[in-house]
């Protein structure tokens, strides 16, 4: 790994002025960006944690009933204090493994937006706010295909606010090396209509299965859930080929609307 | 290069260190304790399980300088300081829970973990919790059926693979 400078602010305000420093990098958990690091594939000047700011982690209800969790907040706290929220909790409690899930954040896989990450398919479906040092962003808008975000350079995710639906579930149909998902599908019901989101699956990442939506949102149950959607632009790669994984989003969709239902 | 302390097995520890540097490489190199590994460095394999601050993590994939402050226990603190082996080591060697110990220090560490928040865990928990933990000898069974041990539990209740 290429050396670089090291800084752990203890407020958003000085951590939004450290990242000010060109080529300055923000360090969540570092469960992806280490690895990353240590490939060379990328090249910091200077790793800016995030990892000592009080402000930034924490589980709680905001005053429109939506959960909010501090975008340092690490997968192992969701998944013990998110229980307002269980589908998310339950998702929290499966990334990686429990030593990954010790360091991970929320925010740190979020503005990463891995392809095959789970956080990005809870908040897409929950119809989620990324809320950051300098605005609010809404999931419809904030992904923008694999490992592409609307967060400008040097923009923290601060906090995300997850509407909590009447009923939901993720099911992963787990990469078993890698523990990511080969794909998952989170399926969740608010009162104004059904939202699906399928990660691991298509190139363009994290996307909205807007044609079971439709068809979940006039009748919520496995019966009602489309056929596959075409293969096309899914991922084809030595785990499943692009025809496996849109066959994998109706089955697993069908295994979310049955354990939400 | 920042300065750094933390509390490694109970005693104060410090060090300087570029920012690069890894929590592994600061245990193993700058203090010699040699009984965290180092596997895989990709942390898929868990060899080099530490507890930071009484959490399980994979020191390979901590930076030396995120650990500033922290208290550390290692394989080396597992022990008394007599060698007399700990619960969790003891039930190892007695159910045959290694071959080539390589894999066997992350192994003690996340099994120290997960039996401090559960105490009594089902063999499929156990399981679950050492997906972080890979073993290329015992095919895990004996693994298990150490840790059962270690935790009071039946040992014959496992069924045979």
């Amino acid at each position: 790994m290429y050396n670089f400078d090291f800084e752990k602010p203890s407020t958003v305000a000085d951590a939004v002025a450290a990242l000010g420093q060109e080529d300055a990098q923000a360090l969540g958990g570092g469960q992806t960006l280490i690895p990353t690091l240590k490939q060379r594939l990328a090249s910091p000047s200077k790793l800016v944690s995030l990892k000592g700011i009080p402000e930034m982690v924490g589980i709680c209800r905001g005053d429109d009933g939506a959960l909010c969790i501090g975008g340092a907040t690490p997968h192992v706290q969701v998944a013990a204090e998110a229980g307002d929220y269980p589908a998310l909790a339950a998702l929290a409690s499966h990334i990686g493994d429990p030593a990954v899930r010790n360091r991970g954040t929320i925010g740190g896989s979020l503005a990463n937006n891995d392809p095959a990450a789970c956080y990005p398919a809870a908040a897409l479906a929950s119809g989620a706010t990324i809320k950051t040092n300098s605005r609010e962003i809404a999931a419809d808008d904030y992904f923008q295909g694999m490992f592409t975000t609307a967060l400008e350079e040097g923009e923290i995710i601060t906090e995300v606010r997850f509407p909590v639906p009447e009923k939901a579930n993720y099911q992963k149909f787990v990469q078993p090396a890698s523990r990511f998902a080969l794909t998952g599908v989170f399926v969740a019901k608010y009162a104004d209509g059904v939202r699906v989101a399928v990660t691991g699956a298509s190139e363009e990442g994290v996307f909205r299965w807007t044609e079971a939506e439709a068809a979940l949102s006039s009748n919520f149950s496995a019966d009602a859930v489309p056929s596959a959607p075409s293969a096309d632009g899914m991922i084809g790669d030595i785990h499943g080929t692009p025809e496996y994984r849109a066959h994998l989003i109706a089955v697993l969709t069908k295994r979310a609307v049955a354990a939400a239902a | 290069m920042p300065d750094i302390k933390m509390k490694v097995n109970g005693v104060e520890r410090s060090g300087s260190v570029e920012g690069r540097d890894l929590l592994s490489s600061f245990l193993r190199d700058d203090l010699g304790l040699t009984g965290t590994h180092v596997g895989c460095d990709t942390s898929q394999c868990g060899a080099c399980v530490v507890h930071v601050d009484g959490e399980a993590v994979k020191s390979c994939t901590m930076l030396a300088a995120e650990a500033d402050g922290a208290e550390i226990v290692t394989i080396e603190g597992m022990a008394a300081p007599d060698g007399t082996l700990n619960t969790i080591q003891q039930a190892f060697q007695d159910h045959h829970g290694l071959q080539c110990g390589f894999c066997t220090p992350g192994m003690v560490m996340s099994a120290s973990a997960l039996l401090k928040e559960n105490p009594k865990p089902t063999e499929a928990e156990i399981r679950a919790y050492l997906e972080g933990n890979i073993c290329r000898c015992t095919g895990y069974h004996n693994i298990v059926k150490a840790i059962m041990a270690a935790s009071g539990q039946d040992v014959g209740a496992i069924a045979a693979e």
